[in-house]
């Protein structure tokens, strides 16, 4: 090949790159190993982990049951192993299952449009405030404080330099916005309203009663919704005029923290400003029925510093995945597994709350997470419930100081009623040696 | 369909609905352990937020029913796994399954990122060890694994550029970016709070260093700069160029996109880049999945280490790995949790894989891609001189005149059995062929592609018609996109779809 392009050495097609930053030492990286020392090392690094542990964790990722289909169906080289399908004639497999995955999404939180995909919860939700601000034109944004803290983190980092000011609506007795102080909060000059449902601390929104005092004043109202399972069993925010959701629960592994998937979701009318990829049914020249990638007249890699937003490589094996897995599921399937979500949330609260001095936190209604007080700091539960091999749940007071001693519990349908005995059995204990005297 | 196309030959497939078409009441495909604690009653437990009615128009489908759907819709698509996917400046390369499998491991997939620390040595060392390893490569001080993609990793960056100046005292207002870059590059600019300035290339492809010195004042914050550059050029005078900016006190962030051509063969940190992000969807072989998930680390020198976003990874005393959160300078966070972890999994077990010999793959990349461009250089025109990296760009200068354009040879090389190469970009180039063949492709790979690149030219000059008209042989045609914008069906439903 050396000889058939006309040059001596290798090193003579790198002469472009001016000799003093050619490097002639070899980099200093671990390897060259072969596929069996690559498996031992990452089997070394996995027994480092939580496994054999029970966890009570939830906090925008969830562990659900996931069908041994979707794997296969995700590693098929075909879909693993392609690029975004702007080549529509040898893509159709992708782009048929991207006009699925938003049909579904659509079915899911009643909305019109939704697109394929963003890269997490976090980031859905704030494109969807950055889209509110372009339908609105105005500048101010209303925030749940009870929406995910590392939601409101990215959405702050975003804000900062595009002129957004952001404010924080506190949250009221029962766990939900305060309306009140949203009432006087809000304003002509307000862009978005943006809650999460259910929120943070478990509890689901009065979605119609925030779209009226959102729209009263001109304001769109943004939805995030981190369990995506609660909209099995929970009325959808049909009367948000944006939902951001991140899809991590339906067939993807916690992974620790990624690769997951989000997803914006709006009205028909607001299409044209939405961000991500979207694609549409069509037709070629013999009148048959494709798809293709559409409306890219708002995408970077067409309008450049005018897009509406930077974002190119998506999820888009991630949303196959929740594609497959809720066609798996089905309509019965998603049904039943909210269905015990619901119960068995329910049913550990209720036994928690015999534990003396544990209490439900907030009175509204909840899906598979919930809130109580503990009599004692979380971490000092924690670290004994720890010692019988349980995570338990998150203390709240690492994001909100105002919540000493809460505790974000979250069960569902993988959780056991044995599992559930046995964290209310330790909670029993350290809360009763924290009574003793000392 | 000409006889001479040796790589390709046409094969039945399946047609599939949607699966929506195929669903009927009380279908399921999987089955939930039964229930063991007291069912509520959703209706009196959620009151008036119960969705009595289910998901309407959810499909009802049994098991092979998903399972032959989807396996259906697989065949309808071109992967690397079939073959050559020559899609410049996207650098398709193959991915190892091995990756694969030990993203999947119990201890790895499994893991929650809210759990303590003291579970989670595994995750953070295999992200201490991939630091590392991307720190060697680019030659930089600092990394944050947090960016989710590309672009996401250029906000990074360039906010970090900005909190820096703001420290320095002043923000400064634009981002002088070549007319030759990524989308993504300006369209971030603008997310960063930066005005965008392009800067036009001179005649060979290059950035025009007199122009530079012109446009470099008080005001530039940074030049976005791919290097080598969208034409697959390196910037021959990159450490100019990086003098230049750091005499006016800017910065010089690299999209390290093209970083197939670079790794182990010379470091972004040695000439001159302040801040770079990688792609390790692209030079790390994650899968591309149809779209992504990717990852986009930032590595940047030491002075803007004390605005990486948060959380930080730091190695205490005793070498306890934990992520730090109290960063007094963060510009804050880009995306929640830990970065797209999975994809990080994969990348480490790529470049273990190949250790020190990842110089090897950067060679055998750019071999092919300077094979290709001297088997193809003459049948299409070549509007750039300078040496080529790890990809080449074309123009259809030579078949315009016969109708056909850089499109149409596109197409009609999927009826060869390939994958198009990249079209119509970078920008600067008229009817641009852009082609990344990247280090995975044989010689005998390659000269399939050269053999019906060479054959589409002679059917331009002797057949334009059955370029232009291309594809020929797949399942669907040339799909009208122009009515498929003015009016969007963007979902299935019961009523509205054919």
């Amino acid at each position: 090949m050396l000889a058939a392009i006309g040059v001596k050495s290798i090193d003579d097609l790198f002469s472009s790159i001016p000799e003093r930053f050619r490097l002639r030492e070899a980099l200093k990286l671990p390897g060259p190993y072969s596929e069996a020392e690559i498996i031992q090392y990452f089997k070394e690094r996995a027994k480092e982990s939580s496994v054999g542990y029970t966890s009570f964790l939830g906090a925008g990722v969830y562990n659900h049951l996931r069908s041994v289909v979707t794997d296969t169906i995700i590693q098929r080289g075909e879909f693993l192993t392609s690029y975004t399908p702007y080549q529509a004639e040898i893509s159709q497999g992708t782009l048929q299952a991207i006009f699925e995955f938003q049909t579904l999404m659509c079915q899911l939180t009643g909305q019109d449009v939704a697109n394929a995909s963003m890269w997490d919860g976090s980031t859905a939700t704030t494109e969807a405030v950055l889209m509110a601000e372009r339908i609105t034109r105005r500048r101010r944004v209303l925030v749940a404080r009870s929406l995910h803290p590392e939601y409101r983190e990215v959405l702050e980092t975003y804000a900062r330099n595009s002129g957004l000011q952001v404010e924080q609506i506190p949250f009221g007795p029962d766990g939900t916005l305060n309306q009140t102080t949203l009432d006087s909060a809000i304003g002509d000059d307000v862009a978005a309203v943006v809650v999460q449902s259910p929120n943070f601390f478990g509890v689901i929104e009065s979605i119609a009663t925030l779209a009226d005092r959102a729209h009263s004043r001109g304001a769109l109202l943004v939805v995030a919704v981190t369990e995506g399972v609660s909209l099995g069993l929970v009325r959808p925010p049909v009367e948000a005029d944006i939902v951001a959701m991140e899809g991590q629960s339906f067939g993807l592994a916690p992974s620790y923290g990624g690769p997951f998937v989000g997803v914006i979701a709006t009205h028909e009318k607001f299409v044209r400003q939405m961000p991500g990829r979207l694609a549409g049914q069509a037709t070629d020249w013999g009148g048959r029925r494709g798809f293709v990638l559409t409306l890219a007249a708002r995408e970077q890699h067409i309008r450049r510093e005018k897009a509406t937003s930077n974002i190119c490589t998506n999820q888009a094996l991630c949303a196959l995945a929740a594609t497959v897995h809720l066609t798996l599921l089905g309509k019965e399937g998603l049904r039943e597994m909210a269905e015990q979500n619901l119960s068995k949330a329910h049913f550990a609260l209720g036994e928690l709350e015999k534990v003396p001095g544990v209490r439900r936190a907030f009175e509204g209604p909840f899906f598979n997470e919930f809130t109580v007080a503990l009599p004692r700091s979380v971490d000092s539960v924690n670290r004994q419930l720890l010692r019988e091999k349980i995570i338990g749940p998150l203390a709240l007071d690492t994001f909100y100081p105002e919540l000493a001693n809460h505790a974000l519990v979250c069960v569902t349908e993988t959780t056991t009623r044995a599992q559930i005995e046995d964290l209310v059995s330790e909670v029993r204990l350290a809360v009763a040696l924290a009574r003793e005297p000392r | 369909m000409s006889q001479t196309i040796r790589n390709a030959s046409r094969h039945v497939s399946r047609n599939e609905g949607l699966i929506f078409e195929k669903s009927s009441p009380g279908k399921r495909a999987f089955d939930l352990p039964p229930l063991d604690v007291p069912a509520v009653e959703p209706a009196t437990t959620l009151g008036r937020n119960h969705r009595a009615e289910g998901v309407t128009g959810f499909p009802e489908v049994s098991e092979i029913e998903v399972l032959r759907h989807f396996t259906r819709l697989s065949t309808w698509n071109y992967a690397i796994d079939i073959g050559m996917y020559p899609l410049g400046s996207c650098t398709m390369k193959y991915n190892p399954r091995v990756n694969e499998l030990v993203a999947r491991l119990d201890g790895i997939a499994t893991e929650h990122p809210l759990q303590p620390q003291s579970l989670s040595q595994g995750c953070l060392k295999i992200m201490r060890l991939l630091e590392q390893c991307l720190l060697e490569i680019t030659g930089m001080d600092a990394l944050s694994l947090q960016p989710a993609a590309g672009a996401q990793g250029e906000l990074t960056g360039l906010l970090l550029i900005r909190a820096y100046l703001e420290s320095q005292g002043n923000a400064r207002r634009k981002v002088l970016i070549p007319d030759s870059a990524h989308g993504t590059n300006p369209a971030t600019a603008v997310i960063a709070g930066y005005e965008v300035e392009n800067i036009k290339s001179n005649s060979e492809g290059q950035v025009d260093i007199e122009k530079l010195r012109e446009l470099v004042t008080e005001d530039v914050a940074a030049l976005m700069i791919t290097n080598p550059s969208t034409l697959g050029i390196f910037e021959q005078r990159i450490a100019e160029i990086a003098a230049i900016l750091h005499a006016k006190g800017a910065l010089l962030y690299m999209d390290g996109a093209n970083m197939n051509a670079l790794a182990g063969v010379a470091r972004p940190g040695d000439f001159g880049v302040d801040v770079m992000h990688l792609n390790l969807h692209k030079t790390f072989s994650t899968p591309h999945g149809g779209g992504g998930p990717g990852a986009g680390p930032v590595a940047m020198k030491t002075f803007l280490e004390p605005f990486r976003p948060i959380p930080v990874l730091v190695e205490k005393a005793g070498g306890e790995l934990t992520l730090e959160h109290d960063r007094p300078y963060s510009i804050g966070r880009v995306k929640a949790f830990s970065g797209n972890f999975g994809v990080l999994v994969r990348a480490l077990a790529y470049t273990l894989a190949y250790g020190p010999g990842i110089r090897q793959a950067t060679e055998d990349a750019v071999l092919n891609a300077n094979y290709i461009r001297k088997n193809l250089e003459g049948v299409f025109a070549l509007p750039y001189s300078l040496p080529s990296m790890h990809e080449v760009v074309f123009s259809d200068s030579i078949q315009k005149p016969n109708g056909v354009g850089t499109m149409d040879i596109a197409k009609r090389l999927i009826d060869y059995g390939f994958h198009p190469y990249t079209t119509a970009f970078p920008l600067i180039v008229s009817g641009a062929l852009m082609i990344e063949p990247t280090e995975s492709e044989s010689k005998e790979e390659c000269d399939l592609f050269i053999e019906a690149m060479r054959a589409i030219a002679g059917e331009a000059s002797s057949e334009p018609g059955l370029v232009a008209h291309a594809p020929h042989a797949t399942r669907i045609g040339r799909l009208d996109e122009v009515t498929a914008a003015r009016k969007p069906r963007l979902r299935w439903s019961k009523e509205g779809s054919s």
